[in-house]
């Protein structure tokens, strides 16, 4: 479903992602995981179109995607969303959803502009904040939510695009133990519906207990890939991942 | 009674040039401090026409056409930069239009075209401003409620977030400032014909910090306080004279009160005090 081929940036003389190669299947729940600085975000960032790569492509479908702006590969059902939640702050947490539900409207703004009709993005806005549970919070605010409550704000947000390939950027990042189960468990239902997920993860309980199958990234480049708990258990990534956070410690 | 309907027609004008900014800073978040350089273009376009024979309407079209064309490279601008840069730039396209109609003989440089055909009286100069304002209002009133008002919501608040969930923002950018520049060069067309007579320092710097200041005092993104705002700022030099020789000093002062103490402008005021919001 997702291909990226040789992906390679350098920021100054240091290359955060060097000759990355990767394949997501359709309707796997694949972790990315790695040390801080490892180069997960900046590979997302390359495979989403957040930042062109240097060298290699992104594959899509079949399709090149690696020079198709952001918005237009969010239209092709590849959506991401982001580490720190960015909401629009000024709008209700279902007006944030909504503008993502009406994205066939708002697609051009010509369209949009002759477009008033709120019913149907309304309607399929307010059972996505059901679905996720804030629905209580849907004429609040998005500034003055608790961050729970904007993480899944910004995953229905998502789902309102009904992305077929998800790309979620720590969403587990903030959250306490109970609501990082609980959000983990509503990935796994996310997938199980269909969708395709690929989850950058800090917290290496959550994803291994979750991920289908797990890419271990590691100073730019692909250290292992496999089922969470081979993985997990081979000494390089001990050494690279759990080294390198035991020395922080 | 001339006064009076010449007070209306100028109310209209600064209605029309600051719904036609509010659309752009207020609705789509793009900072804008060269709009009188497009009230130019379109005054000069429609001089321009109407002074080779074609007739008043067709002239202040052209003049919206030319205005909104400008506006469209200026929206091409505000992908590459945004806020304080994008405020630099624009106030570079206010600069740049002055400096090039003023060495242009073909425009009359520092003399301007004169002689434009009026073929309205004083009544009907009143009416077709009014009308426009009206016309400018609806419109704006009808994207607030419109998808694109949405979206341009989402484009002013977080760009970034707004195209990982498809938003076309170079495409509403542009739509903005299409949309904006225009309506403010039909204002140049009205004044061009009603005043026959059109001079680079109508369209001067002042101009557009005044425009600016209608918005910011009648609170940026209300449509219905830009309108208070125009209005007011409009009739206030004409209350008080001594205000006319100091337009900058005191339009720089009331910015200055306003996003000290009531950022939300006029419309702000009237949330906190009746907790409705303005449309």
């Amino acid at each position: 479903m997702l291909e990226g081929v040789g992906l390679g940036i350098a920021f100054g003389g240091v290359r955060a992602v060097n000759g990355v190669n990767l394949r997501v299947e359709r309707g796997e729940l694949a972790g990315l995981i790695g040390p801080n600085g490892a180069g997960k975000t900046t590979l997302l960032r390359l495979l989403t179109g957040v930042l062109a790569p240097e060298a290699g492509s992104v594959r899509f479908e079949g399709k090149d995607v690696t020079r198709v702006p952001i918005h237009r590969r969010a239209q092709l059902g590849f959506v991401l969303t982001h580490q720190i939640v960015r909401p629009f702050r000024e709008m209700t947490l279902l007006e944030n959803v909504m503008v993502a539900a009406a994205s066939e409207v708002t697609r051009r703004p010509w369209r949009a502009l002759a477009s008033v009709e709120v019913w149907p993005a309304r309607q399929r806005a307010l059972a996505l904040l059901e679905r996720l549970g804030i629905a209580d919070a849907a004429d609040k605010p998005a500034h003055s939510v608790p961050l729970g409550y904007l993480k899944r704000m910004q995953v229905a947000r998502a789902l309102a695009l009904e992305p077929r390939l998800l790309m979620l950027d720590e969403p587990l990042a903030g959250l306490n133990y109970t609501e990082a189960a609980r959000f983990a468990d509503l990935i796994v239902q996310l997938n199980a519906e269909g969708t395709t997920i690929v989850l950058v993860e800090h917290n290496l309980g959550e994803v291994t207990r979750i991920a289908g199958r797990l890419l271990v990234l590691h100073n730019g480049a692909i250290l292992a890939e496999g089922e969470p708990r081979e993985v997990m258990a081979r000494k390089d990534v001990r050494d690279a991942y759990l080294g390198v956070q035991a020395a922080h410690a | 009674m001339d006064y009076y309907l010449s007070v209306a027609t100028f109310a209209g004008l600064n209605v029309i040039l600051a719904l036609s900014l509010n659309l752009i800073s207020g609705f789509c978040g793009q900072v804008s401090l060269g709009h009188a350089a497009f009230y130019g273009l379109g005054a000069y376009a429609a001089a321009l026409c109407s002074v080779a024979g074609l007739p008043m309407g067709v002239s202040v079209a052209v003049g919206m056409l030319v205005a909104g064309g400008f506006g469209i490279v200026t929206g091409f601008a505000a992908l590459r930069v945004r806020e304080d840069f994008l405020a630099i730039v624009t106030m570079g396209v206010g600069f740049l239009f002055l400096g090039a109609v003023r060495k242009q003989a073909w425009l009359g440089a520092e003399m301007g075209i004169a002689k434009i055909p009026s073929p309205l009286d004083k009544w009907g100069y009143a009416a077709l401003a009014i009308g426009g304002a009206v016309a400018v209002l609806l419109l704006s009133l009808h994207v607030r409620r419109s998808w694109m008002g949405r979206a341009f919501g989402a484009v002013a608040q977080d760009e970034d977030a707004a195209r990982s969930i498809g938003v076309d923002v170079s495409g509403y950018k542009i739509a903005a400032f299409f949309i904006g520049t225009a309506a403010a060069g039909l204002a140049g067309g009205i004044y061009a014909h009603m005043t026959q007579l059109v001079v680079p320092d109508a369209f001067n710097f002042v101009q557009s910090v005044t425009i600016l200041a209608m918005v910011v005092v009648g609170g940026i993104g209300s449509t219905l306080g830009v309108v208070a705002g125009a209005v007011l700022l409009t009739l206030m030099p004409e209350m008080f004279r001594f205000i006319n020789d100091y337009k900058l000093l005191v339009y720089g002062g009331l910015l200055l009160l306003v996003m000290r103490f009531s950022p939300e402008g006029l419309a702000g005021l009237v949330h906190r005090v009746t907790g409705r919001r303005l449309a």
